[in-house]
Formats: structure tokens, sequence, C-alpha cells
């Protein structure tokens, strides 16, 4: 029995390592291609550097490069202005209805979560252009710049949060004990303070789960930049995208773009797993 | 920096100016008569997010709809033009090719992603915790990468040169050592093959995202049901579709729906490797084009409302999956 199970296990790590390098490989040479010299990288593919190790020329010239030349250090700090506040003001705004939706009693609630449950797969493309117009008319009547501002991309990224935030939220609140809830209404607490006092602290973890994958998704969005940021403040990804365009960079220097636009996701990832893979399976619509 | 020196700015300034907007709903809530704050209290914690999403998801949705039966002119006004935008849009060249290429998103994508999702969590259930958390960390990786940079990933393993040129592309550089010619793999249409290995990038991507959920629900399998099957004797496969996979089926569905969801609005991808060239385009892409590319207002929401359509069979069955799920708590 014992026997038969290990080699189980043994066939099933060959079969899993082979798939895993699949898995890795188009990574390992997008990295490795962005550290090669430029006329070696348009003449070999960076595999090359697993078969002739010893005659290879190294240069991280290309990531210097992009971050001044092709202003992708200013996409970067864009990146992080668009995805900072995007992530930390949808926090507060779902953790007050999630709360609502848990623990208050009021008409229509049944039916106000059964339409967030259903904008959960709403397509973003649905809305684009009338908030679009509507930040234009705006303007018009205020003069008041929104549409190509940060803070254009922060209401769209925030409105689109919310159902899967709340849904979160809402999941982790069910399972605080209602007889908590209940002892310090006893008490005398308002609902406010309730929520300030004793279920915003308990729910951190979850509030951190959510916050980690808002973040990567704010950072790793394409559409809402391009459409509410544009060309003024590019982000990462648009930077890289108008990159992608002009082939006379070399391999080496998109590379090393792309590389610098997914280590921070990478960091975030890889830091903060665990936090992230809970988030990952309380999200899940069971 | 100084555009983060403005983000930090706005942090601070937004979360100030939303606690004291809910502070100050709750202090007029609070003068009212007890009756009165009964009823009006739930939706100074609902309220905002209520006016949020009204304002930026469901009247937009509505409004886009509005204007897939206008025709809009230069100065922006509109008048109604019935079907035409959408007859526009079924008569464009591209559109059967969309149609056929958007269908085997859904119908490749989900299927694939789940069954190598599925494989990997089983496969990394035989074997050691460390090897296991290692490899799992390998295949899900991927997850947290945008669209655009998967693209650039992948571009380097598609790349095609000239016959006679140096290859830097992995596929082509395989390809010519078998002795096949370099192949521009992205303009091959026979048996939508470009179509396909564009399929394989969201997959690598999303193969990660099934596995996690899959191997918790792997994991929860009751022990003494599968050492009941063993001294049964049945053996591994017997064991694995008799016994794992009827208690891991609904997570498999759950996994495939919103797989299924992010294939049906499959849009980065396209544009960044292909940009919808050679017969690639889908919905998203359509409408990214119309709307952004030519001025197509009305072909545009034609192609959104499309969209539309074609997801709420699936949301349908989101709420009333979650009301079952609720009755049963």
């Amino acid at each position: 029995m014992n026997t038969t199970k290990k080699n189980k296990s043994r066939s099933s790590l060959i079969v899993l390592i082979i798939l895993a390098a699949f898995w890795l490989v188009p990574t390992v040479g997008l990295f490795i291609t962005s550290l090669r010299e430029k006329t070696e990288a348009q003449r070999t593919g960076w595999w090359d550097v697993l078969l002739r190790p010893f005659s290879q020329d190294w240069d991280i010239s290309s990531y210097t490069t992009v971050l001044t030349e092709k202003n992708l250090g200013t996409s970067f700090i864009s990146s992080m202005a668009v995805t900072i506040p995007a992530t930390i003001l949808p926090l507060l705004f779902a953790a007050y209805a999630a709360f609502g939706f848990t623990f208050l009693k009021f008409r229509g609630r049944e039916f106000f979560f059964s339409v967030i449950i259903g904008l959960l797969v709403v397509p973003l493309q649905g809305a684009l252009v009338p908030v679009l117009k509507m930040f234009i008319s705006f303007t018009d009547k205020t003069g008041i710049e929104i549409s190509g501002q940060y803070a254009a991309a922060w209401f769209v990224h925030s409105a689109f949060a919310m159902p899967l935030a709340i849904y979160i939220l809402r999941n982790y609140m069910m399972s605080i004990p209602n007889s908590l809830i209940e002892a310090a209404r006893v008490d005398g607490a308002s609902n406010f303070t309730i929520f300030w006092r004793l279920v915003l602290p308990i729910s951190v973890p979850a509030l951190a789960s959510f916050a980690i994958f808002q973040f990567l998704w704010v950072w790793n969005d394409y559409l809402i930049a391009f459409v509410f940021v544009g060309n003024e403040r590019p982000v990462l990804t648009y930077t890289l995208l108008a990159m992608l365009g002009q082939y006379g960079e070399g391999w080496q220097s998109v590379a090393a773009g792309s590389f610098i636009s997914l280590s921070v996701p990478l960091l975030v990832f890889f830091s903060l797993q665990r936090y992230f893979i809970r988030g990952l399976t309380a999200g899940a619509v069971k | 920096m100084k555009d983060l020196f403005t983000a930090a700015q706005a942090v601070i300034a937004g979360i100030a100016i939303t606690v004291f907007v809910y502070w100050f709903l709750n202090f007029l809530v609070h003068r009212l008569p007890e009756r009165f704050k009964k009823i009006l209290e739930p939706y100074v914690f609902i309220g905002p997010v209520l006016l949020l999403i009204g304002l930026f998801i469901v009247w937009p949705t509505i409004q886009s709809i509005r204007l897939s039966f206008m025709e809009e002119a230069i100065d922006g006004s509109t008048i109604w033009v019935g079907l035409q935008n959408f007859k526009d849009l079924f008569s464009e060249e591209y559109f059967p090719d969309m149609v056929i290429n958007n269908l085997m998103w859904i119908a490749i994508v989900p299927l694939l992603t789940v069954s190598i999702g599925l494989a990997i969590a089983q496969l990394a259930n035989n074997v050691g915790s460390r090897q296991e958390k290692l490899l799992k960390s390998i295949f899900f990786m991927p997850m947290t990468i945008s669209f655009v940079s998967a693209a650039v990933i992948w571009r380097y393993i598609y790349a095609y040169a000239p016959e006679g040129q140096d290859q830097v592309g992995l596929f082509n550089s395989i390809w010519t050592q078998f002795g096949g010619e370099p192949q521009a793999w992205f303009q091959i249409e026979a048996f939508k093959l470009n179509n396909i290995l564009l399929m394989i990038i969201l997959i690598w991507l999303s193969a990660g995202y099934a596995m996690v959920l899959l191997s918790a629900a792997i994991k929860s399998v009751p022990e003494d049901t599968l050492e009941a099957s063993r001294v049964d004797g049945a053996n591994t496969s017997q064991i694995f579709f008799k016994i794992v996979l009827p208690q891991v089926w609904p997570t498999a569905i759950a996994v495939f729906i919103t797989v299924l969801i992010g294939a049906m609005k499959v849009f980065d991808i396209v544009l960044a490797m292909t940009g919808g060239n050679y017969n690639t385009t889908v919905l998203a892409q359509t409408f990214y084009l119309e709307y952004f590319i030519y001025g197509n207002t009305g072909k545009a929401m034609a192609a959104v409302v499309i969209l539309i359509l074609a997801i709420i069979p699936v949301m349908v069955y989101q709420v009333r999956h979650y009301r079952k799920f609720e009755a049963a708590r």
C-alpha cells in the first residue's frame, strides 16, 4: 500500500514538473531577453543563454533606457497614482454597504443584493461611453476637468469594484456571530459605533484580501486607463502597448518594460500569497 | 513624484470626505423621530454605494442600450434609427468570423482551463507538501500578470522572421528544427489556428485560478469516503471519477462560469496580439475598434448590446444560484 502510494506520487511529480516548465518558460524567457545585449537578442532566441551560457553579453541598459527615454518611469508613477486611490477608496464604501446588507433589516434588502450579485458579471464596456459623455458634459457645465485626470479612473474603478467587494465582505461578515452584535446593541451601541468599533476591525483580513485583488486588477487594467486617463498621463499598460507597436526598439527593451510592469504584481503576489488565495476562495461564487 | 503626491492627497482627502459623508448622513438620521430613523438608517450604510453603482454602472448601461438604437451626429445630437446599427453591424465583413470566434472562445477556454486546473490540483495533491506549494505558485503566478504583459510574453513565443533569418521565437525555432518552414502563426487562419493560439494565452493565465479553487475543493473531500472506496478495491481513476469528481463538481461549475465570463469579455489579449486582424476579432474588440478608432458610436453600442445579451443568461444563473445558496444558509 505504502509503496504504491509513493510510486504514484513520483509519477505525479514528474508530470507536474513538465507542466510547470511549460507554465514558467514564457516568463523566464521574457526575463532573460530583457537582460541581453541588443544585437544578441535580435540574432538568437533567449534559450541560447542555456545552450552557450559562457559566451553571452549581458546588458542591463534596456532597463535604464526604457525608464528614462521611453518614459516608463513616469508611467510607473502614473500607474501608482491610479492604483493606490482606486484600491483604498472602494474599501470603505464596500465595508459600509456589506455591513448594511449583513446586519440591518430593511425593505428591498434581498432585491438590492440580488442586483449587486447580477452586476458581478456586467461588462465594463457597456458603461464606458455614457460615463465618458457624462464626464464631458460635467466639464462643459462646471469647467472642472474630470476626464483625462486620475480621478476619472478612480470613480469608475471604485464603482466596478463594488459588487465583488461587497460580496466578499458580506460573506466574511456573515461569519461574525450575531450574538456579538446583539450584545453590543444591548449595551446601547448605535449601528454606527458597532460598525467602526466592532465589525470593521474584525473584517481586516477580508479587507486585505479584497485590497490585494483590487490592486492587481487596477494595476493590470488597460481599458479604463486608456479611456479615462489616456495619453496625457499614460499608465504602464498603455505605454507598453504603444511600445509593442514600435518594432525598432528591439526585443530586449519591450521585455524590460514588460518586466518592470509585472514586477509589482509579482512582488505583491509572493509577499501576500496567503491573503490573496484566501480572498480568491471567498470570492468564488459558490 | 508630483503625481504620487497628488495620489496621496487624494487618498487622504477621499477618505476624509467619505468618512464625513457617512458621519453626516448618520447624524441627520439620528435627528429624526424614532419611526423614520428605523426606516432610513440602513440607507445611510448602503445609500452611497447604491448611488455609485447607479451612476456608474446601471444608468450608463441603460444609456448604452438606448444609444444602440440611435445615430449620433457630429454635434452630439441623436436620432432614433431603430435596428439600423445592428443591421450595419451584421452586414460587416468581419461579423460572421467574429461570432464564430466568440463562440470558440467560450466553448474552448473554460472547458480546457477547468480540466487543466483540475488535473494539476489532483496531481499536486499527491506530492509532498513543499513541492506542492512551490509548484502551485508557479501555476498561479501568471494570474497576477496583466493581459498586456502576457501579450508581450507570448509574442516572444510566437515571433516570426522570414526564412533564412534568425528565428527568435520559440515556436518557430522548434518548428524549423524539425525541418518546417518558419510560419507567421497569427496569419494562419486554417482551422482558426491563430485564434486557438490566442486562446492558449488566456488558458495559461487562468488555469492557476482554477487550480487554486479546485485544489481547496479536493482537499475538503472527506478522507473516509476515499478510504472506503480503497477498501472496496477501487483503482486510482475510479476513485477520482466516482468519488472525488462528484464532490468537487459544484466548485468546478463555479470556476467554469467565472472563466466563461472572462472568455466572453476577452479583449486586451486580442488587441495586443493581433489587433483583431487576420479574422481574430471578438465582440469587445469590435466595440473598441468601432468607437475609439472609427468613431462609430451606433455600431459600437450595438456590439456592446450583443455582449450584454450574451451575458444575461449567466447573470440570471448567478442570481438564482445565489438565492438557492442563501436559502440553504
